[in-house]
């Protein structure tokens, strides 16, 4: 069934000492932990910005941004961390994911430009795509929707090994329009896979907006059909998205999947090829970044007592320091060999 | 050694390979309890289980993702594509994806999946139920391409398929299925991928074909023979990767090439194998490389007339052997 959340569930804190405990933090969710997303956010937020003075520079061929969707792919990611036994099947937009599945800064910047020895596919593919097995993700193709039958399948198999892996998977509300997305969200329900659709919604496939995309208001009321649960989180708050893929994880490993929309904007053009005030009103921009999930997270862990603005301060410097000691190193690695252009076309 | 028939063949294949390797499972519309509606799959249920012989909604893509996600978790699915031409739901998994898994992940993952698929014409199935469908997918880096035309052959093959560790489209001429018979040993024997068979030694014309027509082809030489013509018959048996050295060899040895195929004549199997020889063994070539295939028309036709017209014959074979044998 079909469920809106508008407001936060209040649960019993795990908020450390010395903060003020008005939280209401869910269980197992501590102060730290947000303060450890926090500085997640800031590494990943100072990455993608440098990548696109990259891209400009010619070094970065293409970069799709994560601005604006970091809360709700970083507050996921650690539900699944906490749960310990999840796969993950993202899409291109799922920066903070990926990275923060545990990649460094310079393996990352590597992949963006290219680079012998990035993780994903030794340089043959756009930036983190292909698989990062040592942290459970895989994402073959820019094809949107193409991997959501493929997460199903993963959870098939992992059901007849007798393994009780949650699997994730990650795709946009323009993803959604796609016929696979209906045959992978029947299929799981047949067989009440334990998987997790996880729809970023920000509202726009590019340049289309949602009311061209469909004739609904929440994605996450085609779960009806589907016979399985549908939910509604504020993507922008990341103890939202932290709490509602917990349960979510709990309710696919016992009953089978859920449909997990969460609300994000894009702060950011589609990609560094694109132009969005073609077809976006500025002043729409301008109140998304009020929303920032980096600027609000602030606020709160500020309010908190977890965090003081000299604290933030030093978090961006150390940020900035990162990356500047991976694009350093990035720029720096060398390009695949071209004897390997044939190479694994076949496994062996 | 007891002799059987191109589906049965299938089926003990099948049958085989699940036996032996737990990760094998099947997963196809009516697989199930019906057995397939070519009854590939007859009596698996029962032995096998609902875990392992999965009836799967009426869905092509989920098919081909699911056996693609299956197969990255370490399992060996084996789809079925109820008739080949259902397969164009499933191309984006199958050419998109599966086909640039091992180059996309620098081999950190592969995709052990065999996708069945009863294909081709002469049985009156008209527009959709006829199909070739063979070009798109020999096109098609990545993918193998299995084509046998005779039980013994369909079995080793299927099993070599099933072990393989990439992505195979294994085409099951559907008009085979139970007209062609077949010695079939009982014992375990695989056929390796990319090895053709020379059905018949000859030494005046190098026939190159694969499925139902290799056996028309077989029928023309004969005939041909009784003019004194002695052709040389070779089964592509797997189209990609094609055996090019056994083409060539005979080709050198012969010097004159048909090739016959019942998918369309542009840009299909037959043009590849025809500038292989053309760029490889023009100096052997004692006359024009000829191809004998399908026309340029969506598929053969439902009426007789129609369908008689498209298809390649004994008949039509032979004419062409005696044109070329002029030469
Ligand atoms: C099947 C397919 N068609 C078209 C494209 C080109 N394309 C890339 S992203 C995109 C928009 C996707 O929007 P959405 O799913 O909402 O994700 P978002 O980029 O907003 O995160 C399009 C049309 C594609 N990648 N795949
Ligand atoms: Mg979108």
């Amino acid at each position: 069934m079909a469920r809106k959340r508008t407001d936060r569930a209040k649960g019993t804190g795990g908020a450390s000492t010395a903060v003020k405990t008005d939280l209401g933090l869910p269980d197992g969710l501590t102060i730290d932990d947000l303060v450890g997303c926090f500085t997640e956010m800031i590494l990943v937020r100072t990455l993608d910005e440098r990548i696109w003075a990259l891209n400009r520079q010619g070094k970065v061929p293409i970069a799709a941004s994560c601005q604006g969707h970091e809360a709700a792919q970083l507050g996921s990611l650690l539900a699944a961390k906490k749960d310990g036994k999840c796969f993950l099947f993202p899409y291109y937009r799922d920066l903070a994911l990926k990275m923060c599945a545990g990649l460094t800064p310079t393996q990352v910047m590597m992949s963006f430009m290219g680079k012998e020895g990035e993780p994903y596919s030794n340089g043959r593919q756009f930036p983190l795509q292909g698989a990062d097995l040592a942290h459970n993700v895989i994402q073959i193709s820019n094809v949107v929707a193409a991997g959501l039958t493929q997460a199903v399948g993963y959870a098939l198999a992992c059901r007849m090994l007798g393994d009780d892996t949650v699997v994730l998977t990650y795709f946009g509300d323009g993803a959604s329009s796609q016929g696979e997305t209906h045959e992978a969200m029947n299929f799981a329900a047949v067989h009440q896979l334990p998987v997790l659709f996880i729809c970023e919604n920000n509202r726009y496939a590019i340049s289309v907006p949602q009311r061209y995309q469909m004739a609904i208001a929440d994605v996450s009321t085609r779960a009806d059909g589907y016979g399985f649960r549908g939910v509604t989180v504020d993507g922008m708050d990341l103890v939202q998205c932290y709490e509602a893929t917990s349960e979510a994880i709990k309710h696919a490993r016992q009953q089978g999947p859920v449909l997990l929309e969460m609300k994000v904007e894009r702060l950011m053009p589609h990609t560094t090829d694109d132009d969005d005030l073609r077809y976006r009103p500025r002043a729409e921009i301008e109140e998304a970044r009020k929303r920032d999930p980096v600027v609000t997270l602030a606020a709160l862990l500020i309010d908190q007592g977890a965090l003081t603005q000299e604290r933030v301060d030093e978090i961006k410097e150390q940020a900035r320091d990162a990356i500047d000691e991976a694009t350093d190193a990035a720029d720096a690695a060398g390009q695949p060999d071209v004897s390997t252009l044939h190479d694994l076309v076949y496994a062996p | 050694m007891p002799e059987c028939s191109v589906i049965d063949a299938v089926r003990e294949a099948l049958r085989e390979e699940m036996r032996r390797d737990p990760t094998v499972f099947i997963m196809g519309e009516d697989v199930g309890q019906r057995g397939g509606v070519f009854l590939a799959t007859q009596g698996f249920l029962e032995e096998f289980g609902r875990s392992r012989v999965i009836d799967t909604p009426l869905a092509e893509a989920a098919i081909m993702g699911i056996a693609l996600g299956a197969a990255f978790r370490g399992l060996r699915p084996i789809s079925e594509i109820q008739f080949s031409d259902f397969i164009w739901p499933s191309v984006n998994q199958l050419i998109g994806e599966a086909a640039r898994v091992s180059y996309g992940t620098n081999g950190a993952l592969r995709v052990p999946v065999v996708i069945r698929v009863p294909y081709g014409g002469g049985i009156r199935g008209g527009l959709f139920h006829s199909q070739n469908v063979e070009a798109y997918f020999f096109h098609t880096p990545g993918l193998k391409v299995v084509a046998p035309s005779t039980p013994y052959d369909a079995k080793g093959l299927l099993k070599s398929a099933i072990r393989d560790n990439n992505p195979v489209v294994f085409l099951e001429h559907k008009k085979t299925y139970r007209l062609v018979r077949g010695e079939v040993p009982d014992e375990d024997y695989t056929i390796p991928l990319g090895v053709a068979d020379v059905k018949r030694a000859g030494r005046n014309i190098t026939v190159v074909s694969y499925g139902l027509m290799l056996h028309y082809c077989l029928e023309a030489a004969e005939q041909v023979a009784l003019d004194g013509i002695d052709v040389e018959v070779v089964d592509l048996r797997t189209l990609k990767p094609l055996d090019k050295e056994t083409v060539l060899e005979s080709v050198r040895k012969t010097g004159k090439l048909l090739i016959v195929h019942e998918d369309n004549i542009t840009g299909g199997v037959g043009a590849e194998v025809a500038a292989l020889v053309a760029d490889e063994a023009f100096e052997y070539l004692d006359g024009p490389i000829t191809r004998l295939c399908g026309p340029d028309v969506p598929t053969m036709p439902f009426a007789q007339s129609l369908e008689d017209a498209y298809m390649p014959n004994t008949e039509r074979i032979a004419e062409a052997l005696r044109k070329q044998s002029a030469y």
